[in-house]
């Protein structure tokens, strides 16, 4: 048992050091009947890193890895290609194996680290401060509708059509508990998002109205007019964002009047994952919304002999000190993605991250445009980043199934995103990064022509 | 024997601290190893990038396949539908070798379990295994979509029914969520399948009770749950008053929350009385199994009464925490309560499979396997969960099998006996004489002399090259020191920290106010945590420009 370091012999003085004889003695306070007499039957014993290792890669071999599919698939989750030295730097034994830093003295590197990150994250949002991270965007999303509560006092949501599925789930599932009305609904099928429809359903009970953008359809639209009309009504606008490489070439939330901006960083620095760990980022505008904040907070401050250093602030906030007045119940967040993304952020620069999006936008122009010709494929969107969706004279979820097949991992399909929506059966959301080549962008579009009938 | 150091000295031995640390000021500021590090957004700027680009460059290796010239962007109308970033975003970038160099120097600053033993109570802080860690890097784990057809990811999903399996299996429950994201959202998902069970019956019931030894996790959860909080009463030995406890229950009580075994490192000897009368009432039981570590292989919760307990993968199961996550927090329930488990779940049936199940077939499963519409209680996070923490778990737990768990249980429980009994005599340990502890041993700061507190004796480990323990947790004593060594600590790093700890707390017993200004040897002397509250920096700004003109070496250079 390789992870043990006791010898037996160690066990023995030990117990003897103690006072006891047996291990048992230390398990006194376990009921004998509730005490297991040896290990649980029926389960496998002990395995050799060798073995495990084989069994673990069986088990990876059953699924289609994106890099040997011509991949398209968004939807909250984005393949972007992260240099190696980000996995170099969070494998990084200080950092993988180092705890929340409590004992600030001896986790300047988190603390700096988080500083950093928190600062990035404020500067691509438009934003005053972010925090330390969330568990993912749509946790954020639903702290963020929590926090407007706390804030404005009122209980009515509006929630865009267009706010991707899964984190429109999340909110509505816990407000069924903290009693907030959620007033939501499906996206639009037209060019452009409904923001004029969203305004109207903002009233004086409205403490926030939610807007995704770029939106789950992957459209666009200034977003200044509903901030205006959200503060008018004394609501706070609280924008999703679940492709940061975007905010590299389209203006930030912050910038159009956002009162909170909140999204799923995964995509720099973080890996697809099958969907987890990611990370939730969490920012406000204005920072007199700052002790309303959920999650933990890094702030600068001096030692003992007036050196620059970190700590986490504000934790007057936080369940620790809190408890049940605590703004969340947040713990553990993501901190080792933070770092991932401060790293990958860090090698970007300014001009690396808007490189990088104007590539993305570039492939997916020239996608669309591609696809846009076969016909019985409409690009539904005006405006649209990295992302767009189609629609198909065909029920898009089969076809996604279907090319999958040949390794052609077309997108991801409306009806995967909201099952038995007749209505949006033909959509499918083509998401187009840098890591797709031109030969993929040809080899989706002549399977797609050739599987329309 | 020849050999240059006569003396004898060898690691371990201690060294004359005033010889320490003693030598002339450096003009940088760095001391040797020692090295200070700016921030990136005092080193980099808008223009450097380490990172190329494959469209940017002009590949021409032999051998290499040329890249296709990219087509011009002009050739397609930009549709950002007039939203372009005109601003400066003001992010800074550096080159990969000073990115590489400021991360690292960085790392050097922190304390980790890879550097030495890190008994945070509470936390197990447990070694890291790297055979996970390169699981979870294998393309077809790491490089997957959460949305891919379903046909594409049938290992993901078989790893995620492999992991239920053994939660299921260890803790000997009936179904599994595993989707939370950490412990605390584990507990809100175990407090909403409560809430959602009582409500389908009816029952709509007002109050958690959770004991003022509770994380503050606990409270802070049933409160988010729209529950008012109440304490449940401790005896004398540190554990749950269960008469006080029974007269307390009633038709107005949801829930208890306990953590077994305890935040005082104990374990609750009535947990299945306690079960049966808060059933007996109506009730649910919680149990926190963020300390389960202790008890894993040996005693399966399922047999003490418990209905939902959510395991944190960072804590029993060795993932790493990563300076302060990602974690990962599956709840297990009991029969109860498991129809009404978020989406996606998983549950075992009568035929023993596991099921994965999502929104899409939820009423389906729940017609077919309980017989009634389907009564999950939503979603609480996009996606799956933490798939890369369950192939680490996995792993981990692979490598251990059902025997090698048992052993860490024992051998977590062994070595912090071993801590409590060899510091029981310099330091107040108030349930010592209630009998042995469990994974971990609690001290609290009665008898330190002068104004001496926990504070002081934590700082005071750092400086013997230890992370301090838990401290002030939990609140039920006084200046509360809660320390878990793990299972994976060898009896000489054990030896080595028993030495540490009696010699500052003798120091701390004997009011030695040189512990008031520990540490000294830490990359940072005390923060001031007053002034960082008082007037919150919580992102960079750029300094203002000093007025006048700039001299010569401030022009120059960065
Ligand atoms: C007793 C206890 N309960 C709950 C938690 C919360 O778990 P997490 O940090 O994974 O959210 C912790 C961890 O800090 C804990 O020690």
């Amino acid at each position: 048992m390789r992870y043990l370091p006791l010898t037996d012999s160690d066990r023995g003085d030990m117990l003897a050091t103690i006072g006891v004889s047996d291990i048992d003695d230390l398990f006194v306070d376990v009921p004998a009947e509730a005490r297991l007499s040896g290990p649980i039957e029926g389960l496998p014993t002990h395995a050799s890193e060798m073995a495990v290792e084989k069994h673990m890669r069986r088990l990876s071999k059953k699924n289609l890895a994106a890099a040997d599919a011509a991949f398209f698939c968004g939807a909250g989750a984005y393949r972007h290609h992260v240099p190696a030295t980000v996995d170099h730097i969070i494998q990084r034994g200080e950092f993988l194996t180092a705890y929340t830093p409590y004992q600030p003295e001896i986790a300047q590197g988190t603390l700096q680290m988080l500083f950093e990150f928190q600062s990035q994250v404020a500067k691509l949002y438009g934003c005053a401060v972010a925090n330390a991270s969330m568990y993912d965007g749509s946790t954020a999303c639903w702290e963020a509708v929590a926090m407007a509560g706390r804030v404005t006092k009122k209980k009515r949501v509006v929630l865009s059509g267009a706010l991707h599925p899964h984190y429109a789930e999340v909110v509505k599932t816990m407000a069924k508990f903290t009693e907030d009305e959620i007033a939501g609904g499906l996206p639009s099928m037209q060019g452009s998002p409904d923001d004029a429809g969203l305004i109207e359903r903002i009233d004086e009970n409205t403490s926030c109205v939610v807007v995704q953008y770029p939106d789950i359809l992957g459209r666009i639209s200034d977003l200044t007019e509903i901030a205006d009309a959200a503060h008018k009504k004394g609501a706070l606008l609280i924008v999703v964002n679940t492709e940061p490489v975007a905010l590299g070439a389209i203006k930030a939330p912050g910038e159009m009047g956002a009162d909170i901006v909140v999204g799923e960083g995964q995509s720099i620095g973080v890996g697809l994952q099958f969907g987890g760990p990611y990370l939730g980022l969490f920012a406000v505008r204005d920072p007199k919304h700052v002790r309303q904040m959920p999650g933990r907070l890094c702030g600068e401050t001096v030692d003992a002999e007036g050196k620059r250093g970190f700590v986490l602030t504000l934790s007057t906030r936080e369940q620790h000190i809190r408890r049940e007045k605590a703004t969340s119940n947040i713990c553990t967040n993501s901190g080792l993605c933070a770092l991932a993304f401060s790293v990958h952020m860090t090698l970007l620069g300014e001009k690396g991250l808007r490189t990088l999006a104007a590539e993305n936008h570039r492939l997916a122009c020239l996608a669309a445009d591609k696809l846009d010709a076969i016909p019985g494929v409409r690009v539904l969107n005006d405006a649209f980043f990295n992302e767009f969706t189609v629609v198909l004279e065909r029920d898009a979820r089969e076809l996604v199934r279907d090319l999958a097949e040949d390794d052609i991992l077309a997108g991801v399909s409306l009806g995967r995103l909201f099952p038995h929506e007749e209505a949006l059966s033909g959509g499918l959301l083509v998401a187009v990064t840098e890591t797709a080549s031109e030969e993929d962008i040809d080899a989706l579009c002549s399977a797609i022509s050739e599987n329309m009938a | 024997m020849n050999a240059p150091n006569k003396s004898g000295w060898k690691p371990g031995t201690p060294t004359d601290a005033t010889s320490a640390m003693n030598g002339p000021d450096t003009v940088t500021g760095n001391r040797a190893l020692m090295l200070e590090e700016p921030l990136i957004f005092e080193i980099g700027d808008s223009e450097t990038t380490g990172v190329d680009f494959a469209f940017a460059s002009r590949l021409d290796l032999a051998g290499v396949e040329q890249p296709k010239q990219p087509t011009a962007a002009s050739e397609h109308r930009s549709r950002l539908g007039g939203l372009d970033r005109a601003e400066k975003i003001e992010l800074p970038g550096l080159s990969e070798p000073e990115t590489v160099r400021h991360y690292t120097r960085l790392s050097r600053q922190n304390y980790a379990i890879d550097l030495g033993l890190f008994p945070l109570g509470s936390c197990t802080m447990k070694h890291n295994p790297r055979l996970n860690e390169k699981v979870a890097r294998l393309p077809g784990f790491a490089d997957v979509h959460p949305l891919q057809p379903v046909s594409t990811v049938r290992g993901a999903l078989e790893v995620i029914n492999e992991l239920a399996f053994w939660l299921i299996e260890l803790t000997g429950m009936h179904g599994v969520a595993m989707s939370p994201k950490a412990g605390a959202h584990g507990e809100l998902c175990g407090i909403l399948c409560i809430r959602a069970a009582l409500e389908a019956r009816g029952d709509a019931r007002e109050v958690v009770l959770v004991p003022e030894s509770a994380h503050g996790t606990n409270p802070a959860t049933a409160a988010f749950a729209g529950y008012r909080v109440e304490d449940i009463p401790a005896n004398a030995d540190g554990r749950v008053d269960l008469e006080a406890l029974k007269a307390r229950l009633g038709p107005d009580v949801a829930a208890v929350m306990i953590t077994n075994p305890n935040t005082c490192g104990l374990f609750e000897p009535d947990m299945k009385a306690i079960s049966d009368a808060v059933h007996e009432a109506g009730g649910f039981v919680y149990c926190d199994g963020a300390n389960f570590n202790a008890i894993v292989g040996k005693v399966r919760p399922g047999d003490l009464g418990v209905d939902a307990m959510h395991i944190n993968l960072h804590k029993t199961f060795s993932t790493p925490h990563g300076g302060g996550g990602p974690g990962s927090g599956p709840v297990v329930l009991s029969e109860a309560l498991s129809p009404f488990a978020p989406l996606p779940y998983t549950a075992r049936t009568d035929d023993g499979t596991v099921h994965l199940v999502e929104e899409e077939d939820a009423e389906s499963f729940a017609q077919e396997h309980y017989g009634t519409t389907m009564q999950s209680f939503g979603r609480m996070t996009a996606f799956h969960g933490q798939m890369g923490m369950f192939t680490r778990a996995l792993t981990y737990i692979l490598s251990h099998g059902a025997d090698g768990l048992k052993q860490v249980a024992e051998d977590a429980v062994l070595n912090a006996n071993y801590v409590l009994r060899s510091c029981e005599d310099v330091l107040h340990a108030p349930f010592a004489k209630s009998g042995p502890c469990m994974h971990e041993a609690l001290f609290g700061d009665k008898g330190f002399g002068g104004e001496l507190t926990t504070l002081d004796l934590a700082k005071g480990m750092i400086d013997e090259g230890f992370h301090p323990m838990t401290m002030y947790f939990p609140l039920v004593v006084h200046g509360a020191m809660l320390i878990e060594p793990t299972e994976t600590e060898s009896k000489a790093s054990l030896d080595q920290f028993i030495a540490a700890l009696r010699h500052v707390s003798s120091r701390a017993m004997d009011g030695d106010e040189g512990l008031k200004s520990a540490p000294y040897y830490a990359p940072r002397r005390r923060l001031d945590e007053t002034q960082a509250a008082r007037k919150p920096v919580l992102a960079w700004e750029e300094p203002e420009a000093p007025s006048g003109t700039p001299t010569q070496s401030e022009r120059g250079g960065r």
